[in-house]
């Protein structure tokens, strides 16, 4: 491929645009109507979703198939078959989209594609049985603008996931891709691009919302012989994919941005430090490395112009604390990733001991839009210090699992009940956990708070990197706690003593307390012990790890002292305070239970009810799923 | 310069000063626990991690380690509010739950950077004390006992291990609650290349890493009814040994310390000086015997001649640079050489087989006691030093003998091993052997007398400092090293053909053997160092003697015993061979 | 730990053809671990002292580096590696339950290998497929929504299968 210039880029992109045009009404225009080729469309797009968690359900073979399906049909030439990345409902994947009439087909299996190709893409009807049911109506819904997980989103970083093809360059330039990194090479300074970035209000989406405007312009100021840009892909948030899945479905974005931000501050060089636990956005990424320095957009003289720019990719290797700026760099350095003090900050003395600028893969990819639409369009988007959109990965037990983005303001209530459908199963909501290890629980009453930086923080948990796990009233929220201190104790590097050693013995509390030998006094320690962590700890990991605690104390301190005083759990979830029994009434004296008990714990005669001995029982609950008449009862 | 406010005090101090400098100069003493900074040398250790030196800063929103943050204009800083004391003592209370609190027999005790810690914030109970330990492994190497279950994790040793020393023998292994400071491979030290410097154990804050005791053995051999048990004292004892006992840092206490060994009943007494002369006498002979081939034209001759009597410096270049072994002197070291005399010119003088002989060597350093046992230093698995004690278990001893110190007499050492001179004396020091050799060969070479004895171009402390000696017209380059960090610098020159000098002085410690990993320790002071430097310079202008090749007994005993330096019978006692010891 | 074993030659000259790839610079050492791993399944001591000797920078801060990281091990794996994920989506879906029964079936402990050398057992924290929570890998197959029921079907479909 030829290296592009200013101008050429410019044609490409208007022929790429054509091609992109059906995709893009599809997605403004409402089209009730089914298309089919037998029913006048003249072409017809098959997108497929490609994220890891459509893949795990055999989305590859699902467009394999397809693509023969349409080579059989022998309408290659009018229909395409394209895979991108998550459409965000992952919940409901593997998805199939059909262009032009946007027809969403949910948990597709790779035996239905003869079907789509036969009924929808030839005969333009559609296969009913694969289209998404709205819970509330129970009616199906064809478009996905009409579905409540997508109506009150806006997709701003997430523009592009689902809906280009994201190994394909051309699709990403159709949509303004490198119009921004071109523009400010070609007609701004430097500083107009960092005063674009401040002005927009855009702030670190890693987690702990430091404006990227203040960040550039501090590593603008310094003077070295290299700079860098790292950008932050370490998404070490467990139950979080926001980053992996900007990667996997745009990666162009991220690399753009990247080329933007080096401009902006004075860097030759990036580098994107990935978790190796993510190899499809590893591979999508080094095609887009390529692709990108094939057409000369990045590498020597971009453009044609006398700025170059060049991005490696470097490993994480399972360690949570690398996601800290400081540790990612020693690791890029291939040193253990320990975190150290700031001051020096990596703007003055980073990797290799140069002026490193460090970004998170969302607020990167959220650069080249910003330039595009300009700071005073990102800028009324959000609230008064929060600006634009935030994406989060909402799981737990909700309806609608997947990667949603919704500007700043929006409430948890609008999140959890509209956008997610609500909790599972009908149980009751309890508790929404923002910000992962670091964050905290928040409760019913916080869920009309509008969600930004500040108004988290104030109620006790954190934006943090955008999990956002849904937790209902079979939720033990000690349990939960401890789920988190288990995280941090073993994702600790160990350099400083109060994380090293004060989260083991937070863990330790936490344990006795669900193993039901916890003390009043406990309690104090807890609270006491939290604090200290996070006013003496070295970095982010130890000044946040003890927020589940704390969070879960303020809120919901009965289930604390129940658990120590009554040796109860509300939830039953903790195994040590649970007994069980057989109800007389119930039982048929199957002995079922008896058969599957490892612990020859239950005794009684055939037909007679059975009885258990509380001393035996180990409380692995196999009596309970293997009563066939619901006799054993748990409490 | 900036103003700030530190609890009651208005501070002005120059920008990049840290709080706990600042502190200082007002007399607030805050606590550290990890951070060591022995200022003029390269050790210096700042992880900022053990968080007991917080403190609180108005606006900010955690607490802050003194130890490295930087003041700033106006900044307003309480460094014993209610809430830094109740954090520090919470930070203090962890530890404790993670060690294994046996003060009273442990080596550190008394001596213990955390007892006393614990004993200034007061902590009178252990909340969290029943938790779990991490646990970790135990070694005794002939040199060094690690008790990792002691260990705070301050990583003092890892620093001083890889970037002081650039061993890398021990580093941090491992993550989270159980990470731990380990040799590669979690193996013992006597599987790596440890040189055994010791400089690990010299900063240790706690009893984690400590040298190998011998005191056992000397008592059972001090009391066998057989045997006859000579000390030896290494130069730089003498300096530190009253520490111990409180006097101030740089106090001489020879005569007292002769006169507790006699008290403890060592049969004879004799200086490790006296050893020393004798290496000036050898090395001399030897840097001279190079000169000479290399004035005369001989391209094989090796130069510079390094010297050779630090045994960690030796560990180093067996294991790192095998095949630079010629370069080296191969003079044994004072101490040992004093082994091999005693155990021979002695034993036939006075008529005592050399089994029966208990040579102890008594010295700053830990590497001594792995060399006494290397195999080449023994005659049919009798070595020459039997074992080799250091400052500290001496003090040890001498404080377990029911000996007061303070008002002992002066002693002389015993003769004839038990003269020395000035020259002698200042091998404690880094540029003491250069000087003293300097003197020899300076008088051999020209032929003149010395016009002013004192080479100061070789003093000091920094780490790298080179000097060119006029001996006659020819211009002699030399180079005075201290710490092996530094060594390897020369070493890597050397190996690309890049270094001119003609003699190179080499010592593991920093500062030399006043800093040796056996004295009593400095806890991070580098007034101590320079008191005993101080105290060393002073001992060699007292002198009556203060040339090597003026010691009389010296003389005598090449005259009626070794001939001539680098004889046959000179090469066999006190001289050895170096192997190549590299990890494959 | 496993027995050392000397390494084959030309594991010997890969590894250090590795090193070379990466120019033996030590702020490569991640990668190379990485390539290293990937080639031969784990780290044996042997390895990593020739890694060291390459880079020219001690073994102890090879060894300190290997230790650090949750990704590099230097036990081998089983042929079936299974990953249960314990990222909180899966885990507020049960995948504990899933943890405790594929250990029961096995007879292993996270961080073990069965004896015939089949599966090994090891945790990790979101493979980013929150939606099928709770979420288990065996090899490079990911299986989601599983049911503590599912487990001992699918490891004898996986060990059947060779
Ligand atoms: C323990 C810890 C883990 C972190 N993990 C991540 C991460 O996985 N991804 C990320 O982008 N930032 C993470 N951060 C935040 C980074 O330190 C840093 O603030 C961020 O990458 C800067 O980019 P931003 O300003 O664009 O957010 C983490 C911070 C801490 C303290
Ligand atoms: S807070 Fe935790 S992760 Fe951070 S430096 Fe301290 S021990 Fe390491
Ligand atoms: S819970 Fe388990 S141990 Fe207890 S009775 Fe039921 S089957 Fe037996
Ligand atoms: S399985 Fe149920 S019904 Fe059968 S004996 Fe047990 S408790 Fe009774
Ligand atoms: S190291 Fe210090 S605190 Fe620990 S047992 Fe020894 S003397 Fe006591
Ligand atoms: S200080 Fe206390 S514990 Fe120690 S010996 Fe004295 S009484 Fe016993
Ligand atoms: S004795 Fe010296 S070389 Fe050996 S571990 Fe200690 S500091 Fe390193
Ligand atoms: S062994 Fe001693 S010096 Fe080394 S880290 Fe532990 S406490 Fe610190
Ligand atoms: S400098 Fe002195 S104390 Fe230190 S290792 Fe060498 S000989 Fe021993
Ligand atoms: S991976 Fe397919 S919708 Fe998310
Ligand atoms: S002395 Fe400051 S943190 Fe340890
Ligand atoms: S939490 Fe298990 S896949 Fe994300």
């Amino acid at each position: 491929m030829k290296p592009l210039n200013f101008e050429s880029l410019k044609k490409l992109r208007q022929k790429a645009q054509a091609a992109l045009n059906v995709r893009e009404l599809s997605h403004t225009a409402v089209s009730e109507k089914c298309c089919g080729l037998e029913t006048g469309s003249d072409h017809i797009q098959i997108l497929c979703c490609g994220g890891t968690g459509c893949k795990a359900s055999q989305s590859k073979k699902i467009v394999e198939n397809l693509q023969e399906c349409v080579k059989a049909h022998g309408i290659a030439d009018k229909v395409d078959v394209i895979t991108t990345g998550c459409f965000g409902f992952c919940e409901k994947g593997p998805i199939v989209n059909i262009i032009p009439d946007n027809t969403f087909y949910t948990q597709v299996k790779p035996e239905d594609a003869e079907e789509i190709v036969k009924e929808h893409v030839i005969g333009g009807h559609r296969v009913e049985r694969l289209l998404y049911v709205d819970p509330k109506t129970e009616h199906t819904v064809s478009d996905s603008k009409h579905m409540d997980f997508y109506r009150k989103q806006m997709r701003i970083a997430l523009r592009n996931c689902g809906f280009i093809d994201p190994e394909n360059i051309n699709e990403y330039i159709a949509r303004d891709g490198y119009a921004g990194l071109a523009d400010v090479i070609k007609n701004q300074t430097p500083e107009q691009v960092i005063e674009t970035v401040t002005k927009s209000g855009l702030r670190g989406r890693g987690g702990a919302g430091f404006p990227a405007g203040k960040k550039w312009e501090h590593g603008r100021a310094v003077q070295a012989e290299h700079k860098y840009v790292v950008c932050n892909a370490d998404e070490g948030d467990p139950g979080a994919f926001m980053d992996r899945s900007i990667m996997e479905g745009d990666p162009h974005s991220v690399l753009e941005a990247m080329a933007i931000c080096g401009y902006a501050i004075g860097a030759n060089h990036g580098l994107i430090y990935i978790r190796a636990e993510y190899p499809l956005a590893v591979s999508r990424l080094r095609v887009a490395i390529k692709q990108a320095n094939e057409l000369g957009l990045l590498g020597n003289n971009i453009l044609g112009s006398d700025f170059s720019f060049d991005i490696d990719i470097r490993y994480g290797a399972g360690a949570f604390v690398c996601g800290e700026a400081t540790a990612l760099v020693h690791s890029m350095e291939g040193k253990r990733g320990e975190p150290r003090m700031k001051p020096p900050h990596l703007t003055d003395h980073g990797y290799m001991g140069y002026p490193t600028n460090v970004n998170n893969v969302e607020t990167l990819a959220n650069v080249p839009i910003i330039i595009t639409k300009g700071a005073d369009w990102f800028a009324s988007i959000g609230t008064e210090k929060s600006k634009g959109t935030k994406v989060f990965a909402l799981a737990g037990k909700i309806n609608n699992v997947g990667l949603i983005e919704v500007p700043m303001g929006t409430t948890l209530r609008e999140i959890i009940y509209e956008i997610g459908g609500g909790v599972k199963d009908g149980k009751k909501f309890k508790a929404v956990q923002t910000g992962g290890p670091s964050g905290g629980c928040l409760t019913e009453k916080h869920l009309d708070i509008p969600i930004d930086y500040e108004s988290l923080e104030a109620a006790g948990s954190m934006m943090g990197s955008g999990g956002m796990i849904v937790m209902d009233e079979d939720d033990c929220m000690v349990s939960v706690a401890k789920f988190y201190l288990d995280f941090t104790v073993n994702e600790s590097c160990g350099k400083c003593t109060p994380c090293r050693i004060g989260n083991k013995r937070l863990l330790e509390i936490l344990t006795r307390i669900t193993e039901g030998k916890g003390t009043p006094q406990d309690l104090e320690t807890l609270k006491r012990l939290s604090e200290v962590i996070k006013e003496t700890s070295l970095c982010g990991l130890g000044q946040s790890s003890p927020n589940p605690v704390l969070s879960t104390l303020n809120n919901f301190y009965d289930e604390y002292v129940e658990h120590v005083k009554q040796h109860k759990c509300r939830a039953k979830q903790c195994k040590a305070l649970l007994t069980y029994a057989v109800r007389p009434d119930k039982c048929k004296g199957c002995g079922a239970c008896k058969r599957g008990c490892p612990a020859d714990a239950i005794i009684g005669d055939v037909r007679k009810p059975h009885v258990i001995d509380p001393s035996k029982c180990i409380r692995c609950g196999m009596c309970k799923s293997h009563c066939r008449f619901d006799a054993i009862q748990v409490f | 310069m900036i103003t700030l406010t530190i609890d009651r005090h208005v501070v002005v101090v120059p920008a990049n000063t840290t709080i706990l400098e600042a502190a200082k100069t007002v007399n607030v003493e805050i606590p550290t626990l990890c951070h060591i900074d022995l200022e003029g040398t390269c050790v210096k250790s700042n992880p900022a991690s053990c968080r007991l030196c917080v403190v609180e800063v108005d606006g900010r929103h955690n607490l802050v380690p003194a130890c490295a943050t930087q003041c700033r204009q106006g900044m307003v800083v309480h460094t014993s509010s209610p809430r830094v004391l109740r954090a520090r003592k919470t930070v203090a209370e962890l530890i404790l739950s993670d060690h294994p609190n046996d003060c009273l027999t442990c080596p550190k005790c008394s001596d213990c950077e955390l007892q006393r810690l614990v004993r200034r914030l007061n902590c009178r109970v252990m909340p969290y004390n029943d938790g779990e330990h991490a646990h970790r492994k135990t070694e005794i190497t002939p040199a060094i006992k690690r008790d990792m279950d002691k260990c705070i994790y301050c990583r003092r040793c890892e620093s001083v291990c890889n970037e002081v020393q650039t061993v890398g023998a021990l580093g941090a292994v491992g993550r989270g609650f159980t990470t731990t400071i380990a040799p590669s491979f979690n193996k013992m030290l006597n599987e790596t290349n440890c040189t055994y410097c010791g400089q690990c154990v010299a900063v240790c804050p706690v009893g984690a890493l400590t040298e190998r005791d011998y005191a056992e053995e000397l008592i059972a051999d001090i009391t066998h009814p057989d045997k006859i048990v000579i000390a030896q004292t290494a130069p730089a004892v003498r300096y530190a040994l009253g520490e111990e006992f409180n006097f101030k840092p740089g106090t001489s206490v020879t005569g007292k310390m002769v006169t507790a060994l006699k008290d403890m009943g060592f049969d004879y007494v004799f200086d490790t000086d006296f050893g020393a002369d004798m290496t000036i006498m050898e090395e001399g002979a030897e840097i001279l015997d190079r000169l000479q081939k290399f004035i005369a034209g001989d391209k094989n001759v090796k130069l510079p001649i390094m010297t050779s009597c630090c045994p960690a410096w030796v560990n180093f270049y067996e294991h790192d640079y095998p095949d630079l072994l010629d370069y080296p002197s191969t003079a044994k070291s004072p101490a040992q050489m004093f082994g091999a005399v005693a155990k021979t010119y002695w034993a036939e003088k006075m008529g005592i087989p050399r089994e029966k002989i208990v040579v102890v060597s008594i010295m700053p350093c830990l590497a001594k006691k792995y060399e006494c046992n290397r195999d080449e230093f023994k005659v049919n698995g009798n070595p020459d030093v039997d074992y080799s004690i250091s400052t500290r278990e001496l003090a040890a001893l001498i404080r377990r003998s029911n000996i007061n110190f303070d008002s002992l007499p002066d002693s002389d050492f015993d003769k004839p091993l038990g003269e020395s001179t000035g020259a002698g004396a200042i091998f404690g020091i880094t540029g003491g052997v250069m000087e003293a050799a300097l003197r020899t060969v300076y008088e051999k070479f020209t032929g003149n007398t010395l016009p002013r004895i004192e080479f100061d171009q070789v003093r000091g402390l920094d780490g790298i400092r080179e000097a060119t000696i006029d001996l006659n017209g020819f211009e002699l380059r030399v180079c005075v090293v201290n710490t092996l960090g530094n060594a390897r610098i020369i070493m890597d020159k050397l190996r690309k053909g890049e270094l001119n000098y003609h003699v190179v002085e080499v010592m593991a410690c920093p500062g030399g053997c006043i800093g040796g990993a056996g004295q009593p320790y400095h806890h991070g002071n580098i007034e101590t160092l320079k008191a005993r430097q101080r105290a060393v310079y002073a001992e060699d202008a007292g002198k009556r003697l203060r040339k090597s090749h003026e010691n009389p007994d010296i003389q005598k005993l090449y005259k009626e015993f070794l001939g001539a330096p680098l004889s046959e019978k000179a090469h066999h006692l006190l001289h050895t061979s170096f192997y190549d010891k590299s990890i494959k | 730990m496993a027995k050392e074993m000397k390494l084959a030659c030309n594991v010997v000259e890969q590894v250090e053809a590795i090193c070379d790839k990466f120019g033996n610079k030590p702020n490569e050492l991640i990668n190379i671990l990485h390539e290293a791993q990937n080639m031969h399944g784990y780290l044996p001591e042997e390895m990593q002292r020739i890694i060291a000797r390459k880079l020219g920078i001690p073994a102890s801060k090879v060894y300190g580096v290997v230790t650090f990281y949750s990704f590099f091990t230097m036990t081998p794996k089983g042929k079936h590696p299974i990953s249960v994920c314990l990222g909180t989506a899966c885990y507020v879906r049960g995948s504990e339950k899933l943890l405790e029964e594929i250990k029961r079936v096995l007879g292993i402990d996270v961080g073990q290998t069965t004896p015939d050398g089949n599966f090994s057992l090891d945790c990790l924290r979101c493979v980013g497929a929150c939606g099928l929570a709770p979420v288990v890998t065996i090899g490079e197959k990911v299986y989601g929504r599983l049911q503590a029921k599912d487990i001992k079907k699918i490891l004898d479909e996986v060990a059947a299968a060779d």
